[in-house]
């Protein structure tokens, strides 16, 4: 028997033993996809994410920008008749993707890493040195993304500076060593993917 | 009464208005707020977008600062107040989990404590009589569009909140302070939270549906717990007709006639004081 390219039969289960969640139960009533805010802007709609992982196509899962587009809002598992929650799903789809090096949402993959990134340094999140750590990011892996929305950041930002709500000098907390341990521990449990 | 406190990174810089108006609202009503000593980032959606286990250690490490005083931690952002409750759930059922966090940590979980929303906090733990009895200027007239948004409520078997469709409590305390709660179909629809920096457009999309559903409703303005919806629907406004985006503590703090309120009103995006002083709530 040949099994064409990308189709992997164990994926549903995979993704149900990690997620925890009981993805089999899907009878695609689509309530999901209807109350999900980003689903407009995803290529494949919550409940057709579902049953692609029940079809084992793990490939065009993984590749997905829509993945990336889910804000685990919560409200499909909220609403699903069968209780299944769609936020662990994403997650362990996203952590997926990016171990196994399929395509990344760009914008939103360097965001979530420049946000991590600012917790290694700092214990905290510094937003002034985050969204400039975002930008090179975007530049680095696919330039027109840097210009995409600068000008509006640009007025938000000078905005937020007026008005004194971006912090210009990051504040480190004290037992940074504690943070370190935590990732490092982290990185062991699961790559977190390429820097 | 006695809470710990964790503000989380933005009460101090791009919500610093809702970081201040819970501190004075708590301290207007006699809750004494015992900040956590040397906390960290909870790690938000990116910790649970990239890393299982940081999504659970980051935060653990804050419910972990909690255990001594054990009493119950209020946290003003609901996304640090989620990522909380989820930290607090792994260490609390996953035996593996916690000896591995108390070894790490140098910490003993006892599990006194929880994680609470500051809106919770303020709506169960006093009487609503208490909280009228501060009032001193009646918000009379003033009709608010209360937002609670996403993770605040759901998923409704790990937060416990009323209604996880139609919550009323935030109406409550709106109420409680003279002002008119709107019924309104938006409450709580997500307004796009971290794809502002990453996906605008969404976000830009997303808030303006919110707006305008409570422009329709014949809302004045929109009361939020959670500095990223305020932020979102603040600066993301793209209609003639612009609406003031509250924290529901500085709406408090206004009734209370507590200081300083005026000045966290001039870091709002949407200048809420002509409203204000239209209706005469402001001088
Ligand atoms: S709401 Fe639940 S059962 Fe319906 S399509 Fe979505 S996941 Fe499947
Ligand atoms: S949790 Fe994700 S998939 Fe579910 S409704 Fe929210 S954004 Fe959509």
């Amino acid at each position: 028997m040949t099994i064409a390219v990308g189709i992997d039969p164990t994926f549903v289960d995979v993704v149900r033993e990690r997620s925890g969640e009981r993805i089999h139960r899907c009878f695609y009533c689509q309530r999901c996809t209807v109350g999900c805010p980003t689903a407009h802007v995803m290529e494949y709609k919550p409940a057709q994410l579902l049953r692609l992982i029940q079809l084992g196509q793990k490939d065009r899962v993984l590749d997905s920008s829509a993945i990336w587009m889910c804000v685990a809002c919560e409200a499909c598992g909220t609403r699903c008749p069968n209780q299944i929650r769609l936020a662990p799903v994403m997650d362990v789809l996203r952590i997926m993707a990016v171990k196994e090096k399929h395509a990344l949402e760009p914008s939103v993959y360097a965001l979530h890493r420049s946000f991590l990134d600012s917790i290694r340094l700092w214990g905290r999140v510094h937003e002034l040195s985050l969204i400039m750590e975002h930008k090179v990011r975007c530049l680095l892996a696919e330039p027109p993304l840097f210009f995409h929305g600068l000008i509006s950041d640009l007025i938000m930002g000078a905005d937020l500076i007026l008005k004194g709500k971006i912090a210009f000098v990051p504040e480190r907390i004290k037992r940074m060593g504690e943070v370190k341990r935590l990732y490092e521990e982290a990185a062991g449990a699961e790559s977190e993917g390429d820097e | 009464m006695k809470y710990t406190y964790y503000p989380g990174c933005t009460a101090g810089t791009t919500s610093v208005e809702f970081g201040l108006s819970t501190e004075a609202v708590c301290e207007a009503l006699d809750i004494e707020l015992l900040e956590l000593d040397d906390w960290s980032c909870c790690g938000a959606s990116s910790a649970h977008s990239l890393n299982h286990e940081l999504s659970l250690s980051l935060p653990g490490r804050n419910v972990a600062l909690a255990q001594e005083a054990g009493l119950d931690t209020v946290i003003p952002c609901p996304a640090c107040y989620q990522t909380s409750l989820s930290a607090d759930i792994a260490l609390r059922e996953d035996e593996a989990w916690r000896r591995k966090m108390e070894s790490m940590l140098d910490f003993r979980y006892t599990g006194q404590g929880r994680p609470r929303h500051i809106l919770d906090v303020l709506s169960y733990d006093l009487e609503i009589e208490a909280i009228q009895a501060r009032v001193t200027k009646s918000l009379e007239g003033l009709k608010v569009a209360s937002y609670y948004g996403c993770v605040l409520v759901r998923p409704p078997e790990k937060t416990g909140w009323d209604d996880a469709e139609h919550p009323i409590t935030m109406d409550c305390l709106v109420g409680a302070i003279g002002a008119e709660p709107v019924d309104w179909s938006y409450k709580v629809d997500c307004c796009g939270a971290s794809l502002t920096l990453s996906k605008s457009e969404v976000v830009v999309t997303l808030a303006n549906k919110i707006v305008e559903g409570a422009i329709e409703a014949g809302a004045d303005c929109i009361a939020s717990a959670c500095g990223i919806c305020q932020i979102n629907l603040d600066t993301r406004q793209a209609g003639v007709e612009k609406v003031p985006i509250f924290y529901f503590t500085e709406l408090m703090a206004l009734a209370f006639g507590l200081p300083g309120v005026e000045k966290w009103f001039g870091k709002h995006t949407v200048d809420p004081r002509p409203l204000l002083r239209e209706r005469g709530l402001l001088t």
